[in-house]
């Protein structure tokens, strides 16, 4: 409560300082953003806790929408990491990640406290839930996602406002490529290096000749999974019969599914995630297409970007269907399983991928804050850049510097045919090495910007 | 305010001087409200906007449209390019946003006013419905489909290089002439905007013009017999109306450059109603209100929760405020909209006139309370005289 | 010829349902005279009626879960499956058929009360109002299911032995195999059987005759002496079993949330007025044509030629028709003109 009281006398001066400066405003010419005057007075940039004793960072998540699954449960991760962070609980990856110099005394010696906003996997909702968290609450940061349409739109916006942004779960090679920005940073692995830890596997369990036909979800997450997929898959010998995109939230896939059967396909790739990509699955399953034989060749399924949440949805269809993961509860690392054993203890199931990179990015913010011994985002950003670390799962990662993209390995995963437990869905068929996944920094251009904004 | 046709120039003057004092002064009296932050002050006068020009039409002709978030989705797109093509520059966006619409409005009305009642209103829809699926799907590289339209650096803006404005390396943001379009000033330059399309609004009321309109609302086919083809005032209300919502489309680029394409879906449009109806439709302030009231609960009213509720009612036992809380924890936070739904239900059911009705009554009894008093103050004078 | 046969049956398939809920809702206005906006909320209710059904029937005793070491998990089993063993097992595969039964007494009392308390207060007010309160009641609808079953979709299954697809080929004596899901056809099948339903019940029955002389001319009948307003009333119950049979039938193949209503409302308003408002046969006529046309919209062929079409291809035909045949294909003459 008393931090809304102090983010109120911040606008009460901004106001006076609003209406002072409209007259004179045209010195500050070209284009400098308006929080930055804003907050000239009480704060050097936005998010600055100043003398309070807590710092507030912004879950942003969708809590409705074809994606909500995943935004619950990155829900749960962030208030775990919370506590962590705190110094409540267990500590989870706080006692395996390395280097770190995180305490469990907060951040910089301040309680971590959160404000939360449902994205509703839509670009507008989840940049006016994201306004309103850096312009009423006061947030350091903002992170969340699991849409990578919303996190792009996101990603910009707090460009423009100076708060860094912790991308969670998106995939779309654009959210570090084209549209990469200098506030923008993202764990989770792209659909490149899914179509290249994919590819190799998909030619041992099918061969070489195969027709493969894509279902889409159109944005720019789909478009850039179908491209990387497809230009990996063609490498292999595989011919690409027809893409068809799809809508998000379409819930019924059957006008999509039935040219399936008539053109000469033997393989179905199922560019879709969340809800979209439980219906499409359960429903190809239910158009007969797991028992399908097409060109003399049992006819084969493929969800290139996996996870456990979408595989317990889709139930018996997801078995024996192949896909990629950033991660999986079952790895046996000691990151991995001290994250497993205090979400499970705390929740009672185990946590999503989802649930897992979200975790990552608030504990490597808050080290990277701890590193540069302040929350100027610009200093921040310097500490993350270049940052490796280790003991959070998936091996030694690094945040490349010129495209602010988390470099692991990839899992290449498969629904299971016989499941021990009810979370027990997916096995892991191999964990991709790093070396090869990787791409060069400028592979799709894009500019990261400014360190400070207006500059 | 209502009997507009009755207030006299000097009257409106007042009355458009204490309106824009109360606008321009929102920033300082929505304070203890906690909503005087820029972006919910800049969705107030947005959505402000929209649903006064809903309300010309609405309001005025009983004409029910239930695709006007079409015209503020076009608005929007258009306002994009406009930055992307010609400038950062906010006054050649709202132009072409606004105009863009107008265009669309044209022909949207062209074919839906050859139907009037449900008809009108099935027609608006289907219009909506495909713009909005159209934007989803095959137009993509017009509106960037579900991502939405976004600026980049590498964008032409022809009049920004024309004169020599530098590119800087962050992206630009959109502005007045150098003075930046986000936070404050934005909602100044909203709210600027707001008190023009107002006083537009107030003159169409008070025209003549207005007058036709309104009775076409009460007897269309009387109004035709009298010799006037109403077509044409149709039309020219239902473009005005396109186009005030393609300026509030244009506005929501200009304070925050992306644009998305739900914002044209039905139930977008179906908002608008709900804002004018509530507020009251037909009457010039109305909208307005509907629009804080909705754009207000759905930033504060949804950020409640049930510990707050629980602080409230400390002062309860404990066993009644965790009852009375948990009781209405159903109606905050996510519920706000079933409180929105409830209150709208009455409001058609009980107060057709909306929340304008509604202060008319309470103004009325007052009155009627005073006017009592010096009714029986009079005649104990008088009895007293006599005496 | 096989894509075709397979967009044949999609389209009649999603006609099916969209005439399900058409037939309701311009039941409702030939009768009632009201646009009911909350018909979708109706179609909703009976996917929720599913939904809740099988919630009760699986509601399990939680036990430890061994084969999880790291953390306390817990296994959930039913009690049913504990009490009856297999038998349990199955009625709860069944869970979605065995709705149906439930579905129509309490569709038939939630239609009751919903016109005695609601509805009829507003035979007198204009259509834009009727809108508009039914609208305010679609939202309240939809929010209170949102608060009890939350946001996201909750998929419901099929029975295990009707799970797989059928082969049409064997069906229509082509050769090739194409396959085509069991339910959708159930889903058919049921739509038809339940329009045939409605229309013999309009046409066979007495009571139903005197509805349709209600339709036509409500004082003559009400001048012969007959209550014709608690006719109506059983009306409105049957249009809300009608919408929510169609509802609790299609949560297989769609999982049910809480705006699944507002999206069937407006593709169902444009099939009723295609149809023209107050015609029941031409609300099933449209909803089939709609289905169809849509299906044949999606074909890649037909998207080549024509991109986006299948996105607005009912919008389209929507407003050509109210251009041309402003009555709708099969319209009465004075429904809806003032």
């Amino acid at each position: 409560m008393s931090k809304s009281k102090d983010s109120m006398k911040v606008t009460r001066r901004s106001v006076l300082a609003g209406t002072a400066a409209t007259t004179g405003a045209l010195m500050f010419g070209g284009v400098a953003p308006l929080h930055f005057i804003r907050n000239a007075h009480a704060q050097e940039f936005p998010g600055d806790p100043g003398n309070n004793s807590s710092i507030v960072l912004g879950f942003n998540v969708p809590q409705t929408g074809p994606y909500s699954d995943e935004g619950a449960d990155e829900l749960r991760a962030y208030e775990l990491a919370v506590k962590h962070l705190n110094g409540e609980g267990d500590g989870g990856m706080l006692n395996t990640m390395q280097p770190s110099e995180l305490q469990g005394n907060g951040i910089l010696g301040k309680k971590v406290e959160y404000v939360t906003g449902d994205t509703q996997t839509k670009s507008d909702a989840a940049r006016s839930s994201a306004r309103r968290m850096i312009e009423r609450d006061n947030v350091a940061m903002v992170t969340g996602g699991s849409s990578s349409g919303v996190a792009i739109a996101v990603q910009s916006l707090c460009q423009e406002m100076g708060v860094i942004f912790m991308a969670g779960l998106t995939h779309s090679n654009d959210t570090t490529g084209k549209d990469k920005r200098r506030y923008g940073f993202r764990h989770f692995f792209n659909a490149y290096m899914s179509g290249q830890a994919l590819a190799p596997i998909l030619e041992d369990e099918y061969g070489n000749d195969r027709k493969a036909y894509h279902l889409t979800a159109d944005y720019t997450w789909g478009w850039t999974q179908e491209e990387s997929i497809r230009d990996a898959t063609e490498n292999i010998g595989w011919e690409t019969v027809e893409t068809v995109k799809t809508p998000v939230g379409a819930g019924d896939f059957s006008q999509y599914l039935t040219p399936v059967q008539d053109s000469d396909a033997d393989v179905l790739i199922l560019n879709h995630y969340g809800n979209d990509m439980v219906n499409s699955l359960t429903q190809a399953v239910q158009f007969g297409m797991k028992e399908r034989v097409a060109n003399g060749k049992d006819f084969a399924i493929v969800v290139p970007l996996y996870s456990r949440l979408m595989a317990q949805g889709a139930g018996e269809a997801a078995k024996g269907i192949l896909g990629t993961s950033n991660w999986h509860w079952s790895l046996q690392d000691e990151g991995s399983q001290a994250f497993v054993k205090s979400f499970g203890q705390e929740y009672g199931f185990p946590p999503s991928q989802a649930a897992h990179t979200c975790y990552v990015q608030t504990l490597l913010y808050a080290n990277a804050c701890e590193m540069a011994g302040t929350f100027a985002p610009w200093e921040v950003i310097r500490s993350l850049e270049g940052f490796e670390f280790d003991g959070m799962g998936n091996g030694p990662t690094l945040y490349r510097a010129e495209d602010h993209q988390c470099f692991k390995d990839v899992l290449v995963v498969r629904g299971k045919a016989n499941p021990e437990s009810e979370f027990d869905i997916l096995e892991v068929v191999q964990q991709v090495p790093r070396s090869q996944v990787e791409y060069p920094a400028d592979k799709w251009g894009g500019e990261l910007g400014p360190y400070k904004p207006g500059e | 305010m209502i009997n507009a046709n009755l207030a006299s120039p000097r009257q409106d003057l007042i009355y458009m001087l204490v309106f824009s004092a109360v606008i321009l002064t929102m920033p300082l009296w929505l304070q203890p409200f906690g909503a005087a932050y820029p972006g919910l002050l800049q969705k107030f006068m947005i959505f402000g906007i929209l649903a006064i020009g809903y309300n010309l039409l609405f309001g005025l002709t009983g004409y029910l449209s239930f695709g006007h978030a079409a015209f503020l989705g076009i608005g929007s797109y258009a306002a994009v390019w406009s930055f992307k093509l010609l400038s950062m520059n906010v006054i050649p966006a709202i132009i072409f946003g606004t105009v863009m619409s107008g265009l669309f409005a044209v022909v949207v009305g062209y074919v839906c006013l050859r139907r009037a009642g449900i008809y009108f209103a099935i027609l608006t829809l289907a219009f909506a419905q495909m713009a909005y699926n159209l934007a989803y799907s095959v137009l993509t590289p017009i509106t960037n489909g579900e991502t939405g339209l976004q600026l980049s650096q590498q964008d032409p803006r022809i009049l920004d290089r024309m004169f020599g404005i530098e590119a800087t390396s962050s992206l630009p943001f959109p502005n007045l002439f150098g003075i930046t379009s986000a936070g404050f000033y934005g909602f100044y330059i909203c709210a600027a905007v707001m008190i023009i399309v107002f006083f537009i609004a107030l003159r169409i009321f008070r025209s003549s013009f207005g007058l036709k309109l309104r009775a076409i609302k009460s007897n269309q086919t009387r109004m035709s017999y009298t010799g006037y083809n109403t077509r044409p005032f149709l039309m020219t209300t239902f473009v005005i109306s396109g186009m005030y919502a393609g300026l509030a489309g244009s506005l929501m680029a200009v304070t925050d450059p992306l644009a998305g394409a739900e914002r044209m879906q039905w139930t977008a449009s179906g908002e608008v109603v709900l804002m004018t109806i509530l507020g009251g439709a037909g009457t010039l302030i109305g909208p307005l209100l509907g629009a804080g009231i909705i754009k207000y609960f759905e930033n504060i009213f949804s950020a409640f929760n049930e510990n707050m509720l629980m602080d409230a009612f400390s002062f309860l036992p404990d066993w009644m405020a965790e009852g009375v809380a948990a009781f209405l924890g159903l109606f905050v936070g996510d519920g706000w909209h079933l409180t929105l739904g409830l209150v709208f239900m009455l409001i058609v059911i009980f107060l057709p006139g909306g929340m304008m009705e509604g202060l008319q009554r309470i103004w009325k009894l007052i009155r009627h309370g005073r006017h009592k008093r010096d009714h029986q103050s009079k005649s104990q004078q008088a009895s007293a005289e006599e005496a | 010829m096989d894509a075709i046969l397979l967009q044949i049956m999609n389209g009649l398939d999603k006609g099916g349902a969209y005439a399900l809920i058409a037939l309701g809702l311009t039941l409702v206005f030939g009768t009632l005279g009201v646009v009911n906006f909350a018909h979708g909320a109706l179609f909703m209710l009976g996917a929720f009626v599913a939904v809740t059904l099988n919630k009760l029937l699986s509601l399990s005793v939680r036990v430890k879960d061994e084969s999880v070491t790291m953390f306390d998990a817990y296994k959930e089993t039913p009690y049913l499956e504990l009490w009856f063993g297999d038998v349990g097992s199955q009625v709860i595969n069944w869970s979605v058929p065995l709705s149906i039964l439930i579905a129509i007494p309490l569709m038939l009392l939630i239609g009751v009360v919903m016109e005695r308390g609601l509805i009829r207060h507003f035979y007198r007010r204009s259509h834009a109002e009727q809108i508009l309160v039914t609208f305010g009641l679609a939202i309240v609808l939809q929010e209170i299911l949102k608060l009890m079953f939350g946001a996201n979709p909750i998929p419901q299954s099929t029975p295990d032995v009707i799970s797989g697809s059928a082969d049409l080929s064997m069906i229509f004596g082509i050769g090739e195999t194409i396959s085509y899901p069991w339910w959708r056809l159930i889903y058919l099948l049921f739509s038809l059987i339940v329009i045939g339903l409605v229309f013999s019940f309009l046409h066979f029955t007495t009571y139903g005759m005197v509805v349709r002389a209600g339709m036509a001319d409500r004082e003559t009948v009400e001048l012969l002496g007959i209550n014709i307003e608690k006719r109506f009333t059983i009306v409105f119950g049957i249009a809300a079993i009608v919408a929510g049979l169609a509802g609790v039938m299609y949560t297989p193949i769609l999982p049910p949330d809480y705006h699944m209503g507002m999206e069937f409302l407006v593709i169902s308003f444009v099939v009723v007025v295609v149809g023209g408002m107050g015609s029941l046969p031409g609300a099933v006529a449209a909803g089939f044509l709609l289905g169809l046309l849509h299906s044949f919209a999606s074909m890649t062929a037909v998207k080549d030629i024509f991109p986006g079409i299948d996105q607005i291809i009912i919008y389209l035909v929507a407003v050509v028709i109210l251009l041309t045949r402003p009555r709708g294909l099969l319209g009465r003459r004075g429904v809806m003109e003032s």
